[in-house]
């Protein structure tokens, strides 16, 4: 089947409703494991136990910006090639991106105390993580209070494009700047510093929580879909009335 | 498993994540059941898309 027939909301309808339930299953399965891996991972000789923060707190952050990247595509998909699911896209993305950054503000807060001794300080990763929180919900923002779901979604386009340039400050903050969080310990020059008892739960988890986003959003999409249909099927009906009673 | 002297925040951190999870997986359920449920109202009563029109 061509790609370009995903474009057609009705069959792309049909293959979220068949892929669905398998990813559902593959996310249960993955955070089974996951969790098996978390429960038995040995602690931190520094840490301690606080590190099975880290197995909740890094996967929210990574997909806190991949849900933004996946925004920033969609909106280039509504702008410029106006891909009529792309605005579903970018719209669906929007909700879950921002639970998973709030996940990773708080569980970083709750880190954060018992390793550093405060639950917050504003230095520049957790600043520009503030930030993409903010950018989340003035995007929520533009989608849910805009009269013309067209001219809202534009707009989000637009925010989404410009918000992109906080995803290079968010990754390189703590290379910029001197920041109280961490360097970067997974994807780095030389190879990950964490070892492989702690990394292995971690990479199991951020997969599944990366096939929880997926399902989410092919979901949230499903939902966009049918209200877009029960709003025009709405403004068909009004005509109807009106050309009746005129 | 011993969480040790900090066990408060580890299992907050974990109540916050299952809480904000299961918020978003509600309100994914539950939205899809109302647009079902108004498509069908809407269907029932005559109202289809111009793509479903026959002829």
């Amino acid at each position: 089947m061509p790609v370009i027939d995903l474009a057609n909301p009705t069959r792309f309808l049909n293959i979220v409703n068949r892929v669905l339930p398998w990813l559902i299953a593959a996310t249960l399965i993955l955070f089974v494991i996951g969790f098996y891996r978390v429960m038995n991972a040995p602690d931190d000789y520094q840490q301690g136990a606080t590190v099975k923060i880290m197995f909740l707190h890094v996967p929210a952050a990574w997909l806190g910006m991949f849900g933004w990247g996946l925004m920033s595509v969609a909106a280039l998909g509504t702008l410029v090639w106006r891909h009529p699911l792309a605005d579903v896209a970018g719209k669906s993305a929007a909700p879950i991106g921002a639970a998973f950054t709030l996940i990773c503000l708080i569980t970083g807060s709750l880190w954060g105390r018992p390793t550093w001794g405060t639950y917050w300080v504003w230095d520049a990763r957790l600043t520009s993580m503030l930030v993409l929180f903010l950018l989340y919900l003035g995007v929520l923002a533009l989608y849910w209070t805009a009269e013309d779901p067209g001219r809202g979604a534009r707009a989000a386009a637009v925010l989404s494009l410009v918000g992109a340039v906080n995803l290079p400050i968010i990754k390189f903050s703590v290379d910029w700047w001197n920041t109280l969080h961490q360097p970067a310990s997974v994807f780095r020059m030389g190879g990950s510093s964490i070892d492989p008892a702690l990394l292995t739960p971690l990479l199991i988890m951020a997969v599944a929580f990366t096939l929880l986003f997926l399902t989410l959003h092919l979901a949230v999409m499903r939902n966009e879909i049918l209200r877009r249909r029960v709003r025009s099927m709405r403004l068909m009906q009004a005509q109807k009335l009106a050309e009746a009673s005129a | 498993m011993s969480l040790g002297p900090h066990a408060d925040f580890i299992v907050a951190a974990y109540a916050v994540t299952i809480f904000v999870i299961a918020a978003l997986i509600a309100w994914v359920v539950l939205d899809y059941s109302t647009q079902r449920r108004i498509l069908g109202d809407l269907e029932e009563r005559g109202v289809t898309r111009r793509s479903q029109r026959k002829g």
